[in-house]
């Protein structure tokens, strides 16, 4: 094996996904082959129904596909997750009311086993990351929806997992809290050097964060275009009024314009 | 919060009112046979004519028995403050060892009750994690719930107290059980619909952390549940005393709230019957009151609602 497959986190190769519904067959997703290498931002964009929820959702074994092979650390997407190979964000926080912050970050490291010291440790340790210090012991409610979300990508860092999956995190979160938690996340990423794969329906949001887009499109769900994203990786907020964020993101809307018709 | 006052009050004011006008046709045929063998000259002067005449036009033609009719022994209907005397005497003015004090046979209808609540809650939360993880349950023990609570438990009651006999079980454990045969179908309910709950996000995050059922149990379904277990256990505390009292009339029980109701219908008692029935009520309102407090306390610790 040579140094650059060792560099490949995630390799899907000519993978299918069918729903059988009641109104018959669903291509959900079709003929995906893309690799992803350590330390990647990659970012799925696409319209509703174009797959790319699901493509993240078989990444993390939530659905089991129906053609091709996929690997993620070399492995199976089951046997990846028994390894705690990947931490998963959702759309919603969806924090336990009846858990503290900290409690809730320890939530998975209960599931798995680590001691109470650890545990503790842990949650200090992410709290940090995510700018939370201090809001441990507050309950959610006592949290806006930012830190809520903030707390709930905390809770997928807690287990040191290599890989961060996002399903639309910010997504509904108003623009001012998302734009500022795009700019923490980067610095996350930056810190922690975590391979990311991140769905959102945002152009600049894409462009902004990712090193890879990969626009998809709807019906059957396939890949469109795959651009790799030249901005540096330090990226201000204003450099989204530069005219290669706006050259990019141009690129990324033919994408989209061309998987539509 | 004054308004809300003003409007309970007001309500409970005309339920009083209306109360008491429905005593004065319901008692008038008794007051005005006593009135006549006072020698009181009443029209029309004859009990068989008056049988045969409307309880508005005797009111109209013997205005003077009105007041008569709210202080009869052994009326139709009790008038309020009779149920209220009899209450207070039966109560307060009693020794609560005294075989006549209501406090007496409200214990022991209260112990069949909590006793008969435990067994219901028990056994509803167990059926009801079954039905959750199992399917065979799911489609084997609801059907069976659901039809265990259509047949009239005043049919069920007496054979179920007779067949405990012939197995020498008698006592507080026939009521009891009564008691639990009405309560744990609540709980079952509200249990099933608790802890499945939790939507599938929920449930898909503890997959990614390769969680257990056992797991997913403990950590996420049954705090989700908490919230509809107590709306099942206001429902089931109140079905647990009808039960202790319905579990006490085939078995001419000599003590308990359901003997009291027994005892006042067989001697036309009827102010017992009915003060028997409002203690009934208070404890019913009492029992709910206190899951009530129990379930403001424990939901806002866990953080539900706010």
């Amino acid at each position: 094996m040579n140094d650059a497959a060792q560099d490949i986190v995630i390799r899907s190769e000519n993978l299918d996904l069918t729903f059988q519904t009641g109104d018959g067959p669903v291509h959900a997703l079709k003929d995906i082959t893309l690799d992803i290498h350590r330390g990647e931002f990659v970012s799925f964009i696409g319209p509703s129904g174009c797959g790319k929820t699901t493509f993240l959702r078989v990444i993390a074994a939530l659905e089991q596909p129906t053609g091709g092979s996929i690997t993620v650390n070399g492995m199976t997407p089951d046997e990846a997750r028994r390894n705690r190979a990947y931490g998963y964000v959702f759309q919603a926080a969806g924090l336990y009311p009846w858990r503290t912050i900290a409690g809730n970050i320890k939530l998975p490291l209960e599931v798995m086993g680590y001691s109470r010291a650890e545990q503790d440790e842990k949650v200090r340790k992410v709290l940090e990351l995510v700018d939370l210090e201090g809001f441990g012991k507050k309950y959610p409610w006592q949290l806006s929806g930012g830190m809520q979300q903030r707390a709930s990508i905390a809770r997928a860092l807690a287990f040191d997992a290599d890989i961060l999956l996002m399903d639309e995190p910010f997504g509904a979160l108003d623009e001012i809290v998302r734009d500022h938690l795009n700019e923490q996340l980067l610095h996350l990423w930056a810190r922690t050097n975590k391979t990311i794969g991140f769905v959102t329906h945002s152009i600049p949001e894409a462009v902004y964060l990712s090193t890879k887009i990969v626009v998809m499109s709807p019906r059957p769900g396939r890949i469109a275009d795959v651009i790799d994203n030249s901005l540096p990786r330090k990226r201000p907020l204003d450099i989204r009024d530069s005219p290669e964020f706006l050259a990019i993101a141009h690129r990324v809307r033919e994408g989209l314009r061309e998987g539509h018709s | 919060m004054p308004r809300t006052v003003v409007s309970v009050l007001t309500v409970v004011a005309a339920l009083i009112a209306l109360w008491y006008a429905a005593v004065v046709p319901m008692n008038i045929k008794e007051a005005l046979t006593s009135a006549e063998r006072a020698g009181q000259v009443v029209t029309p002067d004859s009990a068989m004519l008056r049988r045969d005449t409307g309880a508005f036009t005797l009111i109209t033609n013997n205005s003077f028995a009105i007041p008569a009719t709210f202080n009869q022994a052994r009326p139709r209907l009790p008038a309020p403050h009779q149920v209220l005397a009899e209450l207070w005497n039966t109560t307060v003015m009693k020794n609560i060892t005294s075989k006549r004090s209501l406090v007496y046979h409200g214990w022991i209808t209260l112990s069949a009750t909590l006793l008969g609540f435990a067994i219901g809650t028990g056994l509803g939360i167990l059926l009801a994690v079954g039905i959750v993880h199992s399917r065979v349950m799911d489609m084997s023990v609801m059907p069976w719930a659901i039809v265990s609570q259509t047949i009239p438990i005043i049919a069920l009651a007496p054979m179920i107290i007779v067949v405990l006999y012939s197995i020498g079980i008698q006592g507080i454990i026939p009521k009891a059980i009564i008691s639990a045969y009405l309560s744990f179908f609540p709980v079952v309910v509200g249990m099933v619909k608790g802890l499945r709950s939790p939507d599938a996000m929920q449930l898909d995050l503890l997959k990614t952390y390769s969680a257990g059922q056992v797991q997913t149990f403990w950590k996420l379904r049954l705090p989700a549940s908490i919230p509809y277990l107590f709306t099942s256990l206001k429902i089931g505390i109140a079905a647990s005393l009808v039960g202790a009292i319905v579990g006490e009339l085939p078995t001419g029980a000599v003590s308990g709230l359901g003997a009291r109701l027994l005892a006042g219908s067989y001697y036309g008692q009827t102010v017992q019957i009915w003060s028997a029935l409002f203690g009934a009520a208070i404890l019913a309102a009492g029992l709910v009151g206190l899951i009530g407090l129990a379930e403001r306390k424990l939901l806002k610790r866990m953080g539900f609602g706010t």
